[in-house]
């Protein structure tokens, strides 16, 4: 199962954006909050996203879901220090995080490859909402 | 580490802690205001970081360290732009003690490439590298007159000056600045302005010796 990390600026954010999606998941998946910094200020961090990205895999990749600039920039920054292995099989997905995040769980509890599951998170920029 | 190492680059880290206000307020005239509140903090943990180097003397492997530790301690874009500039840097100084004009050209190119392949970013678009890149060719036309490490950098510094000036007639593309388009013109770029402080630090810090 294709695993989910949520990066934002904000460790607030990033968690619940994890528990709303959690809702939608299958027991067995995995979503891993990393917002925030250590010392609890705004900001991310290139180390906790690349620990999130390896707890979130299974095997099977994982897609990751940003927030604004620096979110994208630490997480491409957090690729590097991957294995190449792992590297090959991430993904951001150029999504609005939190609509991203849950279309993105929805799809990879169904068992679907990294492609389908940043496919559908990326659709949810079309997302009608009134 | 040796002390010279370490005082420059406790030089340089104390000169954007002490501008801490200055940038932040450069940065919420047109960004999120957290520029200098950030450097300052990656710049703190650097400063508690370099104690641990002490015995170190390899200075790729201090400019490695205070890469790693500005990726994991500055929170905004200016974390993986200005770490990747430093990891960068540390690949033709590692193994070295002591570094000569050469070498430290080949520093600033290697700096600057990770900072446009990081940022996804050239000349132009009011960020860092408007200050880095005249100044990295200001050193280089030092360099190939056979000027000395100072004359260089005095040079680069200079360039890097103006190119901070040059940010002020244009708009931002990247970044959060580049939200505001038209608005953006008229201030100069935060980013831009760290470069040239650093560099300045650095220059007025081999001047003293």
């Amino acid at each position: 199962m294709v695993g989910v990390v949520i990066v934002s600026h904000s460790q607030k954010v990033a968690e619940g954006i994890r528990e709303m999606a959690l809702q939608m998941s299958a027991p067995e998946q995995k979503i891993i909050a990393a917002g925030g910094m250590a010392d609890g200020g705004i900001g991310t961090d290139a180390f906790q996203v690349s620990e999130a990205i390896i707890s979130a895999n299974t095997g099977d990749g994982v897609a990751v879901m940003v927030d604004l600039g620096s979110a994208v920039l630490s997480t491409e920054t957090a690729f590097e220090f991957l294995d190449e292995e792992l590297r090959a099989k991430v993904q951001i997905a150029d999504a609005p995080i939190l609509e991203g995040a849950i279309s993105a769980v929805v799809e990879a509890s169904l068992g679907s490859a990294l492609a389908a599951v940043i496919a559908t998170a990326e659709g949810a920029r079309t997302l009608n909402k009134c | 580490m040796s002390g010279e190492l370490y005082e420059v680059i406790s030089a340089v880290g104390e000169t954007i802690i002490g501008n801490r206000q200055m940038l932040t307020d450069l940065d919420a005239a047109i960004g999120d205001g957290d520029h200098g509140i950030n450097m300052a903090r990656g710049f703190e943990a650097v400063k508690a970081k370099l104690q641990t180097l002490e015995t170190e003397s390899d200075i790729g492997k201090v400019l490695k360290t205070v890469g790693m530790t500005l990726i994991s301690s500055v929170g905004g874009a200016a974390g993986p732009l200005y770490g990747t500039a430093f990891l960068r840097a540390a690949v033709p100084s590692q193994g070295k003690t002591e570094l000569d004009v050469e070498t430290i050209g080949l520093m600033l190119e290697a700096a600057i490439a990770g900072i446009k392949e990081r940022g996804k970013a050239t000349t132009g678009e009011k960020t860092m590298l408007d200050a880095l890149v005249p100044a990295y060719e200001a050193f280089q036309d030092g360099a190939k007159t056979g000027k000395s490490v100072i004359e260089c950098l005095e040079l680069a510094c200079e360039a890097a000056q103006q190119g901070v000036e040059f940010t002020k007639t244009i708009i931002a593309t990247k970044g959060r600045a580049s939200y505001l388009g038209e608005r953006s013109r008229g201030h100069q770029d935060p980013g831009a302005t760290s470069s040239y402080i650093m560099l300045k630090a650095l220059l007025e810090h081999l001047r003293r010796q």
